[in-house]
C-alpha cells in the first residue's frame, strides 16, 4: 500500500514544481521590467554614446516585444541558460560557478548551527514550560530572529572577532584562496581545499566560517526554538502520549520517542520555508562579511543596476528554493506516512 | 473470598487552577472483583474519567489524590512513584475514548506492540512479540496482514480494537475503559463491548467502564455506580438499580434515556455544580425533584436501601430520602428555593 505511493508522491511534488516555477519566473522577469529606465541607459547611460546604446539594446535583443523576450527568457531558464551581465559580460553560469560555493558552505554552516542550537534549546524550554530557563530562551528566540543581519554581524565583530582574532573578512586568507583556487576542480573552496588535502587551507577556511555562520544561523535558530517549544508542548499533551504513558512505557521514552519525534516533523516543513529567508539573510550576512558568495555578487550588480545579472541570480536563487520546497516535502512523507496519502 | 482486583476507599481528587482546587473526585468508594464489570455512569464533569485516571496515576500535575487504593491488596498509593509506574500497562491498562488520536501516527501497529511488550518485557524476542500481537489481535479481529500498517490505515472501530489489543497483550488484570465507545457507530459500539465482556468473562479481568451511555451500562455490566458532583450517589447490581433506582438523581437519569415510545425529552433542569465552590448539605439538592430541607443542610452518607449499613451485596444509595429516620422532623417539608433561571439551565 505505502510502497507504491511514495514514488507517485514524489512525482506529483515535482511535477507541482512547474506551476511553481512559472509564477516565480514571471514576478521575477515583470518585476525588472517595470522598474523605471530600460536595463542598457541604466547600467551605461551616460558612459556610451546614444548609438552605441541603441546597438548594445539591439544586441541583447532589449528592442523586440516583451512578449518575445518573456517566452526567450522562460525557454532560457528551462534550459539552464540564465544569460550575461550587461555590464562585464560574465555569464551568469559562470557567477554561479565561481560564487555559489562560497554561498552553499555558508548557508549549510549556518543551518547546522541553527539546528544544532535551536532544536535542543526549544526542547529544554519546552520541557521546563514556563520556568525560568524557558522564559529565558523564548527571549533569546525572539531577540535572535528579530536583530537584523548586519546589526547581529557588527556585534560579532567587536565583541567575538576582537578578543578570539576570528577573521571578519572573506572565506580564506587571500594567499590560501589563490592557491586552493589555482587547482579548482569543484569551485567549493572548503571540499577543493580537503580534495587537494591542503588541511592548512581546509582549517583556514573553517575559521573564515565560524562568524558568518553562526551570524546567520542565530537568525533562522530562532525560528527553530520557537517552532520545536510550541511543537513539543502540543505532541506532550496529544492522546498518543497519554496513551503511552498509560502503558507504562518510560517518561524518556515516551518523550523521545513519542512527543519528540512527531514534534518534529513541522519542522522539516519549516526548514523548506527558511530556505527563502536563508538565502536573503545570505545576502546580507555576505556584505557584512565580505563574502565571495552569490549574495555579495547580487548586491553588486543591483549597485551598477545590471538588470540581466540582478535578473540571472534571482532566477537560479528562485530554482534553488523550488527544488528544496521539494526536497523537504518529500523527506516529509518520508517520515510521515499520512503525508503521502494526502 | 481473596482480594478483589481493585479496592478503593474514600478517594478524593483535587484539581488545581487558578480559580481555586476543584474537588473533582470527593469520597468515592467501591471495589471490583476479577472477571466483574463495573459501570460508571455520570454527566459529563461529574468526575467519572477523573477516577479511571486516578486509579492508573495518570492525573496531569498539579492534581493531588487521597484514599486508599489497593489492587489485589497491594496498597498502590504506598508504592514509589517508579513501582507504580511498572504497574501501569502491566497491571493496570486503560482504553481511551478518542481511538483516532490515541495511536502514534508516525509508528506502525507492529511498533506500538514491540515497544510495549518490550517495556515490560525487555528480553522477549521479535518471534515471541510478533506471536504474541498477532495472538492478540486474531482474537479482536485484526488480521495478521495489518501488522505492519499505520494507524491511518485504519477505521475509528478498527483503531480501538487495537488500542483494546494493546491493552490486552500485556494480559493486565484490570482495564479501565473510558468511554471506549463513545466516539464509534452503534455497529462497532456492539461489537466492542462485546469484546470488553468476553474479555472479562475469558480472562477473569476486573473492567471498569467508563460511559454517559445508560444502554451500555444495563447491557455489560455487572454492577453499576451513579456519579453525580464527584461522589458516588448510588452503587449496586445492574439490574437492581435500573430496575429500582434509589436515588432521585439516577430516576432522573433513567427518565432521561430515549426510546422507541419517548414522546417529548425529558432532561434535568439546571447545571452540575461548580466543583470549586460545590453546594452545600447533598450537591443534587438544586436540582432534586424530591429534596426537603434537610438536603440543603446536611450532606447524606452511603447507606444500603433501607438505610442500614452498607455490605457487599446491597444497592447503597446517598440520599436522605433512604435515611428518613436519621432526618429531624421539622426538616423533612419540601425545600423552599428560587425558581431555576433559564440562565442557569443553560
Amino acid at each position: 500500500m505505502s510502497a507504491g505511493s511514495l514514488p507517485r508522491y514524489v512525482l506529483q511534488r515535482v511535477l507541482l514544481v512547474i506551476p511553481m516555477m512559472f509564477i516565480l519566473l514571471t514576478v521575477v522577469f515583470v518585476l525588472l521590467r517595470v522598474a523605471p529606465g530600460d536595463p542598457i541607459s541604466a547600467s551605461l547611460g551616460g558612459k556610451l554614446t546614444e548609438e552605441a546604446i541603441n546597438a548594445r539594446r539591439e544586441m541583447l535583443g532589449l528592442n523586440r516585444p516583451f512578449i518575445v523576450q518573456y517566452l526567450e527568457y522562460l525557454g532560457n531558464t528551462a534550459t539552464l541558460n540564465f544569460g550575461e551581465t550587461i555590464t562585464d559580460n560574465h555569464a551568469i553560469l559562470d557567477i554561479i560557478r565561481d560564487n555559489g560555493g562560497a554561498t552553499l558552505t555558508l548557508t549549510i554552516g549556518a543551518f547546522i548551527i541553527a539546528l544544532g542550537v535551536g532544536i535542543p534549546l526549544g526542547r529544554i524550554a519546552a520541557r521546563g514550560r514556563d520556568k525560568a530557563r524557558d522564559v529565558v530562551i523564548r527571549v533569546f528566540g525572539i531577540i535572535s530572529y528579530a536583530t537584523p543581519i548586519f546589526f547581529v554581524g557588527l556585534l560579532m565583530q567587536l565583541y567575538i572577532a576582537r578578543p578570539t582574532g576570528l577573521p571578519t573578512s572573506g572565506i580564506a586568507s587571500p594567499r590560501i584562496m589563490h592557491a586552493v583556487n589555482q587547482n579548482a576542480i569543484t569551485h567549493v573552496i572548503l571540499v577543493d581545499s580537503v580534495i587537494q588535502g591542503n588541511w592548512a587551507a581546509v582549517g583556514d577556511v573553517l575559521v573564515h566560517h565560524i562568524l558568518p555562520c553562526l551570524t546567520l544561523g542565530m537568525m533562522i535558530c530562532g525560528v527553530f526554538i520557537r517552532m520545536v517549544r510550541v511543537n513539543l508542548l502540543q505532541t506532550l499533551q496529544s492522546d498518543y502520549v497519554e496513551a503511552a504513558r498509560a502503558r507504562g512505557i518510560h517518561e524518556s521514552r515516551v518523550v523521545r520517542k513519542h512527543a519528540f519525534r512527531n514534534a518534529l516533523v513541522p519542522v522539516v516543513t519549516i526548514v523548506g520555508l527558511q530556505a527563502a529567508m536563508t538565502l536573503g539573510g545570505a545576502v546580507l550576512t555576505e556584505s557584512t562579511f565580505n563574502w565571495p558568495g552569490l549574495g555579495t555578487q547580487l548586491m553588486h550588480y543591483i549597485q551598477a543596476r545590471d538588470y540581466m545579472g540582478v535578473q540571472g541570480i534571482v532566477t537560479f536563487f528562485a530554482l534553488v528554493v523550488a527544488a528544496i520546497s521539494v526536497i523537504v516535502d518529500v523527506v516529509n512523507a518520508l517520515i510521515d506516512p499520512r503525508v503521502r496519502f494526502e | 473470598m481473596s482480594d478483589p482486583t481493585i479496592y478503593a476507599q474514600h478517594i478524593r481528587i483535587w484539581y488545581g487552577t487558578p480559580a481555586g482546587p476543584v474537588r473533582a473526585v470527593d469520597d468515592v468508594s467501591f471495589s471490583i472483583q476479577n472477571g466483574e464489570i463495573l459501570g460508571l455512569v455520570g454527566e459529563s464533569g461529574s468526575g467519572k474519567s477523573t477516577i479511571g485516571r486516578g486509579l492508573l496515576g495518570l492525573l496531569p500535575p498539579g492534581s493531588v489524590m487521597d484514599g486508599e487504593l489497593a489492587f489485589k491488596g497491594e496498597d498502590l498509593l504506598a508504592l514509589d512513584q517508579k513501582e507504580r509506574f511498572k504497574r501501569r500497562g502491566r497491571d493496570l491498562a486503560m482504553i481511551f475514548q478518542e481511538p483516532l488520536t490515541r495511536l502514534n501516527p508516525l509508528m506502525r501497529v507492529s511498533e506500538h506492540f514491540t515497544e510495549t511488550l518490550r517495556t515490560h518485557f525487555p528480553k522477549i524476542s521479535d518471534a515471541e512479540v510478533e506471536k504474541r500481537s498477532l495472538d492478540v489481535l486474531q482474537v479482536i479481529g485484526i488480521p495478521p496482514s495489518r501488522w505492519k500498517a499505520y494507524p491511518h490505515e485504519f477505521s475509528g472501530g478498527m483503531r480501538q480494537r487495537i488500542m483494546i489489543a494493546l491493552a490486552l497483550v500485556l494480559r493486565p488484570a484490570f482495564v479501565v475503559a473510558d468511554e471506549p465507545t463513545t466516539a464509534l457507530d452503534v455497529l462497532v459500539e456492539a461489537q466492542i463491548i462485546r469484546i470488553l465482556r468476553d474479555l472479562a468473562e475469558q480472562f477473569d479481568t476486573a473492567l471498569l467502564l467508563i460511559t454517559h451511555n445508560l444502554g451500555i451500562i444495563a447491557e455489560a455490566c455487572d454492577r453499576v455506580a451513579v456519579m453525580y458532583a464527584g461522589k458516588i450517589v448510588e452503587i449496586g447490581d445492574a439490574r437492581d438499580v435500573f430496575s429500582d433506582p434509589q436515588h432521585p438523581y439516577t430516576q432522573e437519569l433513567l427518565r432521561s434515556t430515549i426510546t422507541l415510545t419517548t414522546d417529548g425529552l425529558h432532561s434535568i433542569p439546571g447545571a452540575p455544580p461548580d466543583l470549586i465552590d460545590p453546594p452545600s448539605g447533598c450537591h443534587f439538592h438544586p436540582r432534586c425533584p424530591k429534596a426537603m430541607a434537610h438536603c440543603a443542610v446536611a450532606e447524606p452518607p452511603v447507606r444500603n436501601k433501607r438505610g442500614g449499613k452498607p455490605e457487599p451485596g446491597t444497592t447503597d444509595v446517598a440520599c436522605w430520602i433512604n435515611q428518613l429516620a436519621d432526618v429531624p422532623e421539622d426538616a423533612r417539608g419540601p425545600l423552599e428555593r428560587g425558581e431555576i433561571s433559564v440562565a442557569d439551565e443553560a
